[in-house]
């Protein structure tokens, strides 16, 4: 093990390990402490010139509900999640079935195939955007929350294939075999022998590009106008422009904004982790 | 953390993990081309890849040709597209704000690539059993969780010159954001709060991996501190070294969300870089085929990077 475990270690340098972790763990997240502290504050503090002491009565209850009824925090809310969940439930069914493909049948142009999903994934997500916004046009999806939809499927598609694939490719081929003696349809083999399989991959997965989709934020910008389909991020940013002096509530907003996927992190962290360190190909 | 799959992944450190996996080409299949077995199965592979494909073709495939195409010509999103031939990348290399922007994109590739080194530095402070590590692990790597949107404004407050918090430990107002000088210094500043923690988990993961007695036989040779670290453990987190500078040169490259909401590329453009610029000229000036030649532009120096993880991909399925 490196470095030398902490038994190893003199009695005093044991205790200033263990001491200065809550310390350097405070110093870190100072950012994040400062915005849970004043999300809490009143106006009439903030007014007085209180942004860094402790407060004195906490506003906790009135401050998030100005957010959440107050201002459209709501709607972008459900438009998030009218946007992310399709689009994670969409993305990883493509891709468990192209996967499933891409590992089980060597046909010729199956490694262009695959080649083609990585580097899609690395490029520069701005070169994609005129034209998917003109196709969004097209579609007549722009500013709907479908338009978004569409594109997270695809986008995130490349990147779970790849994933997929290996993670099908790592299985015994001899399953896929005996399943075909017993008789079992390509469709069945897919459906009864790998899906129930892949498993543990598919929520790892799903917790990972809930995450991108829902922290997005250009997509959300090029593909809407207006409120009517923006999601969580645009709107915060908004509530920005709304409540230039009220940092209260702004860091009460941000904090709503980011409450999914912190908590689906902190919930699923082991699936998230898994994820995140075995397709590490993810930008 | 340390669940198998984590770990054959990163030990081998490629994408494809399994490069002698027993998937040869099926018997059936090269024996009888024509049998119905195979071509039903070629069947099956073509409809169980045409969903995904068509999609990827449609939004990621062709947007970019068509981007490609679309950098040649001057177009404002409504009236006729004119044929201008490299005029727009000509007109690029005669703006000013495009070396700023091309500036700035290799500041934040430099500054950015601090992130793998602190990440270990992280990683080895945090690789200890005590009780609640698993916790204080997770605490460090929340940050990565939050969307770019929230890091923006949690340090645009930070920055704050009138009550941020930077004021208050520096003792005056500095306006970070607001200065040329500074602008993208501190957006990158802020930009690296969320990668080291991922920097962090991939050396943490890696490091559960390497073989401890390496480790124990380097310190009985008498090797300790540095050169235990240099010689004999960084060569074992090869794969966690390699994700990390990758995902974070990409990383760098795409930077937007910050940008957008901590300064907006100001103040005067000086804190722009490619991939905000091209967004700025299409969304507010309707300059599409100029800012497709941006993105173009963009688009050519990321392809180094993707063409050398293909090859690596290509070559570990060899």
């Amino acid at each position: 093990m490196y470095p030398t475990p902490i038994e190893r270690w003199s009695p005093i340098g044991r205790s200033l390990y263990k001491a200065s972790l809550p310390v350097s763990l405070c110093v870190w997240l100072l950012p994040l402490i400062a915005v849970l502290v004043t999300s809490v504050r009143s106006s009439s503090e903030l007014m007085n010139g209180n942004y860094w002491g402790w407060p004195k009565h906490f506003a906790l209850v009135e401050n998030y509900r100005t957010v959440l009824f107050g201002s459209p925090m709501l709607h972008y809310f459900l438009n998030s999640c009218l946007i992310t969940f399709p689009a994670v439930i969409g993305s990883i069914a493509l891709a468990a079935m192209a996967g499933f493909a891409l590992a089980t049948y060597p046909f010729k142009g199956n490694h262009a195939i695959l080649g083609t999903f990585v580097a899609g994934n690395f490029v520069p997500i701005q070169v994609l955007m005129i034209p998917v916004r003109e196709l969004t046009l097209h579609l007549h999806l722009y500013n709907t929350v479908w338009g978004l939809v569409l594109f997270h499927v695809s986008f995130q598609t490349g990147f779970c294939t790849l994933f997929l694939r290996n993670f099908i490719k790592e299985l015994p081929y001899e399953l896929v075999e005996a399943a075909r003696i017993e008789g079992a349809n390509e469709w069945q083999l897919f459906y009864r022998i790998i899906l129930p399989l892949i498993a543990p991959a598919l929520a790892a997965l799903a917790i990972l590009v809930f995450t991108f989709v829902w922290n997005d934020y250009f997509w959300a910008l090029c593909l809407t106008q207006g409120d009517d389909a923006a999601p969580v991020t645009v709107g915060v940013a908004a509530l920005k422009g709304q409540w230039t002096t009220a940092w209260n509530l702004v860091s009460a907003g941000s904090l709503l904004a980011a409450l999914p996927s912190v908590v689906l992190f902190f919930a699923m962290q082991k699936h998230f982790v898994a994820g995140l360190t075995f397709g590490a190909t993810k930008g | 953390m340390s669940s198998a799959e984590t770990r054959t992944s990163v030990s081998t450190g490629a994408p494809i993990s399994t490069p002698h996996s027993p998937h040869g080409p099926s018997p059936v299949a090269t024996l009888a081309r024509s049998a119905p077995l195979a071509r039903r199965r070629r069947r099956a592979a073509v409809l169980f890849l045409l969903p995904a494909c068509t999609m990827f073709c449609l939004y990621v495939i062709y947007p970019i040709i068509s981007s490609i195409v679309l950098s040649l010509y001057s177009w404002d999103g409504m009236s006729a597209k004119v044929f201008v031939g490299l005029a727009n990348y000509q007109e690029l290399l005669q703006t000013d704000t495009f070396y700023t922007a091309l500036k700035n994109n290799l500041l934040w590739l430099v500054l950015f690539l601090l992130a793998p080194p602190i990440g270990l530095a992280f990683a080895l402070y945090l690789n200890q059993k005590v009780r609640g590590i698993r916790l204080v692990k997770s605490l460090f790597f929340a940050p990565f969780v939050l969307s770019g949107v929230v890091v923006g404004l949690v340090f645009s407050w930070f920055y704050d010159p009138a009550f941020g918090l930077l004021k208050l430990l520096v003792g005056h107002g500095i306006p970070v954001l607001g200065d040329e000088r500074y602008a993208t210094f501190g957006v990158i500043f802020a930009a690296l709060w969320p990668q080291i923690p991922f920097c962090m988990l991939l050396y943490l993961t890696n490091l559960t991996s390497i073989n401890p007695e390496i480790i124990e036989a380097g310190r009985i040779e008498g090797a300790t501190g540095w050169s235990l670290l240099w010689h004999v453990v960084l060569p074992q987190l090869r794969p966690a070294t390699f994700m990390s500078v990758v995902l974070t040169i990409i990383g760098a490259l795409r930077s937007f969300d910050l940008i957008a909401v901590m300064t907006g590329g100001g103040p005067f453009d000086s804190s722009t870089v490619l991939a905000y610029f091209m967004y700025d000229q299409a969304i507010k000036y309707f300059r599409y085929g100029y800012s497709a030649a941006i993105a173009v532009v963009l688009f050519l120096i990321m392809l180094v990077f993707i063409v050398y993880q293909l090859r690596r991909l290509l070559h570990t399925e060899r």
